[in-house]
């Protein structure tokens, strides 16, 4: 079913002809068979769960035709980009009915064929049930549940919905309409304008207007404009673009291709995550795809237009997602950021007028050529318009990838969306906008989730990873870790930034390390005001805030490390002690995995833990079946869960 | 949970069909992949008569590499790429050879080489322990796993290997894999919600043959 007869697409018509063509063959598709394979899928063995659905379809074909089901005619099955509830995975759902099936082994293949596929019943075991819990209500269908039922999905739209190896999967759910409108019945102008008044902002974290970008790009006169998609993801915890890229990566590409009619470019990058193998492999294909039924090179739909597009695959430096930093990187250089005196749409790439988009954002723009400026503006609150993709993660239930209006507050988002916290602890903090971004206490909790309000509470959209923690999460010891990851990160030339990053760790660590003293925290405020105020790129400028908005909301915490030595949250290692409590029945499986022999007891009595040869390494609690490992700091038990 | 997808190195691993690799990279991709690639094996740094076959057998794949790009600067990451994914690691005589072939100064090459965190500088070990150390890993315990494989392994993450040769150690940003944290890597397996005391039976299951 590749497009018509081979030949390329003559015009616009004729590649909306095709799509019609396809969806009309579909139609008498009566069962579909969806197998996420996204990452969080894949890792739990998504891929084996498919390889069994298609050879346990192919060998039983006698009895599903029987009912009337043959493969590729009435019944398909396609593995799908990631469908979000990834604490649920392997997931697999059947259209049009929209059953979910969670955590699919191969061995329920078997079952999902005969009660489903065979008998239009419910394998009742599969099914999702609320809160993950044993007990919690089971729910049939996704729509249902309130992970999905809350969500609004214009980014996503078609992750988890397309097979993102299939062009003809795209053109049936709507692709390439909107180019085709933009290209046959809108001015570059009129596609800048409609941008411009849907609101859309930058969704890679800065949130600048994306339509303002364009025409600032337009109005500088150059021979060639590049046009750079960032796929840089490297924020830790956040993989909403991977996601994008490896489940639906054309509407990425379309999202460019409108952007490079907009703005008249030929040459365009995809800059991908060196740790992202898939979303290269698919975005790849698809351009490759694309170049073969004349979406992508010389004369496109015989309209005139040319584009050109790579793929660069990052080196692994996280400053390199700094959109001036990507373009040196692009150059073959050392990604260090500039300073922007001069803005990258008149001198960015090569010294060339530039327009460097995210992921994110580019596969918004389909959607609202599509559906109008209007209707984009109509979601989301004041200076924030749409949508916009988090992934949900940590200490919540349903970790995931989500979407939602902006504006939602956090609670929807945390307790509606993913179900609360872990055990039902206390909620303590979340962290939005990645190791630049902040943490927010529980009173926050009924901000709405908006680049504005965000970054007035000392936090910030960022590109949207939203990081849960609870009462067994430790403060110092969260801003520590940021204020680590961004030393690597740190390209090293401005002196704020790298050195300011090294003094503030290391009044950090002493701080954990029970050597704090009174002053440093003011130590710690100045240095971060510094790097502030006088950091080159965004990078150090925003590297403060994990640390300044917890010593603005935690405060307390910090001084309990430095005046009490004490860590209520039982983490740091050398403020808290390993103790074991009588309820010991001396079963000596502690005792056999301590690595330093600091455990003795005889079997079946009490064992002790000798505190001056514990190096702290947990093995023994996580080990320990019987939970009798507490966790003190300061005479206090402040035990926590080794692994959540 | 033997899956594909994941790892930085299986996508150029699969590209490289006719190249030569060292015995490190040969061991580190396993299974199907080294059967299927002829085995051209090098051990650099070597002053003795296999050294040099070694060293050619380097500077072989390093032209082979070049001759897919233009040779100008712009190439000059993905060549360092490539290489990485066939090598494993970065051989000094490696990037000399890029650096005469792109007209840069070692200086330069040199200079790519140690600011991105893909490329390794020091051969590694057979298989890599990845541990995801990326926020919702870190909440989840990430730390004390890096803590308790640097004792057991004793190894610096990023640098070196055990003793034995059979492990290196790496923290990766995020692997994606957020529902299963903490999670870490070895090769294309996932080891999910992993505690302290699970290190030993893991390294005991991955150990190499």
């Amino acid at each position: 079913m590749i497009s018509g007869n081979g030949k390329p697409f003559a015009s616009p018509q004729d590649l909306l002809k095709r799509a019609d063509a396809i969806r009309k063959v579909r139609e008498s598709i009566k069962q579909e068979i969806r197998v996420c394979a996204g990452p969080g899928c894949i890792a739990r063995g998504a891929k084996d769960v498919h390889k069994k659905i298609r050879s346990e379809i192919k060998s039983r074909a006698k009895e599903l035709k029987d009912v009337g089901l043959k493969l590729d005619a009435t019944l398909s099955e396609k593995c799908t980009g990631c469908h979000g509830m990834c604490e649920a995975g392997p997931v697999v759902t059947l259209e049009p009915e929209g059953t979910f099936y969670t955590g699919v082994k191969p061995k329920d293949v078997k079952k999902i064929i005969d009660k489903t596929l065979l008998n239009g019943q419910i394998v009742e075991s599969l099914l999702y049930r609320l809160g993950h819990q044993r007990g919690g209500d089971k729910t049939e269908r996704y729509a249902d549940i309130p992970f999905y039922r809350l969500q609004v999905r214009v980014a996503l739209r078609n992750v988890g919905v397309v097979d993102p190896t299939s062009f003809d999967d795209f053109l049936a759910e709507g692709g390439f309409s909107a180019f085709a409108k933009a290209i046959t019945d809108m001015t570059p102008e009129a596609v800048i304008d409609e941008v411009e008044e849907s609101g859309l902002r930058g969704r890679g974290g800065a949130g600048f207007s994306t339509g303002r970008k364009w025409r600032s790009a337009l109005r500088v006169k150059k021979d060639r404009v590049w046009l750079i998609c960032n796929g840089d993801e490297g924020d830790p915890g956040a993989f909403m673009d991977r996601a994008i890229m490896e489940g639906d990566p054309y509407s990425v590409l379309e999202g460019m291709m409108i952007g490079a009619y907009a703005l008249g470019a030929t040459d365009a990058w995809i800059y991908v995550r060196h740790e992202y193998p898939l979303a290269v492999e698919h975005l790849q294909m698809a351009i490759d795809k694309l170049h073969t039924v004349g979406l992508l090179g010389d004369n496109i739909l015989g309209t005139g237009m040319s584009l050109n597009m790579r793929i660069s695959r990052g080196g692994g430096a996280f400053v390199c997602g700094e959109s001036s930093a990507l373009m040196r990187s692009l150059e073959g250089k050392v990604g260090e950021p500039r300073a922007k005196y001069v803005r990258s749409v008149e001198k960015g790439l090569h010294d060339e007028p530039t327009v460097l988009n995210n992921v994110e954002t580019y596969t918004c723009v389909p959607a609202i050529i599509d559906k109008g400026a209007s209707w984009f503006a109509s979601m989301g609150r004041d200076k924030s318009k749409g949508t916009k993709a988090f992934s949900l993660v940590g200490k919540v239930k349903n970790t995931g990838l989500i979407e939602v209006p902006m504006g939602r507050t956090l609670r929807e988002i945390i307790y509606d969306i993913g179900g609360g916290i872990i055990d039902d602890r206390p909620f303590k903090a979340v962290q939005t906008g990645g190791p630049s971004g902040g943490c927010l206490p529980a009173d926050k909790l009924n901000l709405p989730v908006d680049f504005d309000s965000l970054s007035q509470a000392g936090a910030m959209m960022g590109s949207g990873g939203m990081i849960v923690m609870d009462d067994h999460t430790c403060m110092v010891d969260v801003a520590k870790y940021f204020i680590h990851f961004l030393i690597g990160e740190s390209c090293g030339k401005c002196v704020p930034c790298r050195e300011g990053l090294r003094q503030v760790y290391d009044l950090l660590n002493k701080i954990t390390l029970g050597d704090g003293e009174e002053g440093d925290l003011d130590k710690i405020e100045k240095l971060c005001h510094t790097m502030e105020v006088a950091s080159l790129c965004a990078l150090g400028k925003s590297a403060p805030y994990p640390v300044t908005s917890t010593i603005e909301y935690f405060r307390e915490e910090y001084e309990e490390h430095i005046n009490d030595k004490v860590c209520r949250a039982g983490v740091c290692p050398s403020l808290i002690m390993y103790e074991i409590n009588d309820d010991c029945n001396g079963c000596e499986v502690c005792k056999k995995h301590c690595p330093t022999d600091a455990i003795t007891g005889e079997k079946k009595k009490l064992h002790v833990i000798d505190p001056d040869a514990c190096i702290s390494c947990g093995i023994c609690m996580s080990v320990c079946k019987f939970d009798t490992i507490d966790i003190t700091s300061g005479g206090m038990i402040v035990s926590r869960d080794v692994v959540a | 949970m033997k899956q594909t997808g994941d790892g930085s190195r299986e996508a150029g691993a699969k590209a490289s069909k006719t190249k030569a690799k060292t015995s490190k990279a040969k061991t580190k991709t396993g299974g199907a992949k080294t059967k299927a690639s002829p085995a051209k094996t090098a051990k650099p740094k070597k002053s003795n008569g296999a050294g040099k076959d070694a060293e050619r057998a380097v500077i072989a794949a390093t032209d082979a590499i070049l001759a897919h790009y233009p040779l100008e600067e712009p190439s000059l990451i993905m060549v360092l790429q490539e290489l990485n994914d066939q090598l494993n690691w970065l051989p000094p005589i490696a990037l000399t050879r890029v650096a005469d072939k792109l007209n840069l100064p070692f200086g330069k090459v040199q200079g790519v080489a140690t600011f991105y965190r893909a490329f390794s500088l020091e051969p590694k070990g057979k298989k890599t322990v990845k541990v995801c150390t990326g926020t919702a890993c870190h909440v989840r315990g990430a730390g004390m796993l890096v803590d308790e494989l640097k004792r057991s392994l004793d190894v610096e993450p990023g640098h070196g290997m055990s003793e034995d040769g059979n492990y290196s150690l790496e923290t990766v940003n995020c692997v994606g894999a957020c529902a299963m944290a903490p999670v870490l890597m070895v090769g294309e397996n996932y080891y999910a919600n992993m505690s302290p005391g699970g290190i030993a039976k893991m390294l005991k299951k991955e150990k190499p043959a």
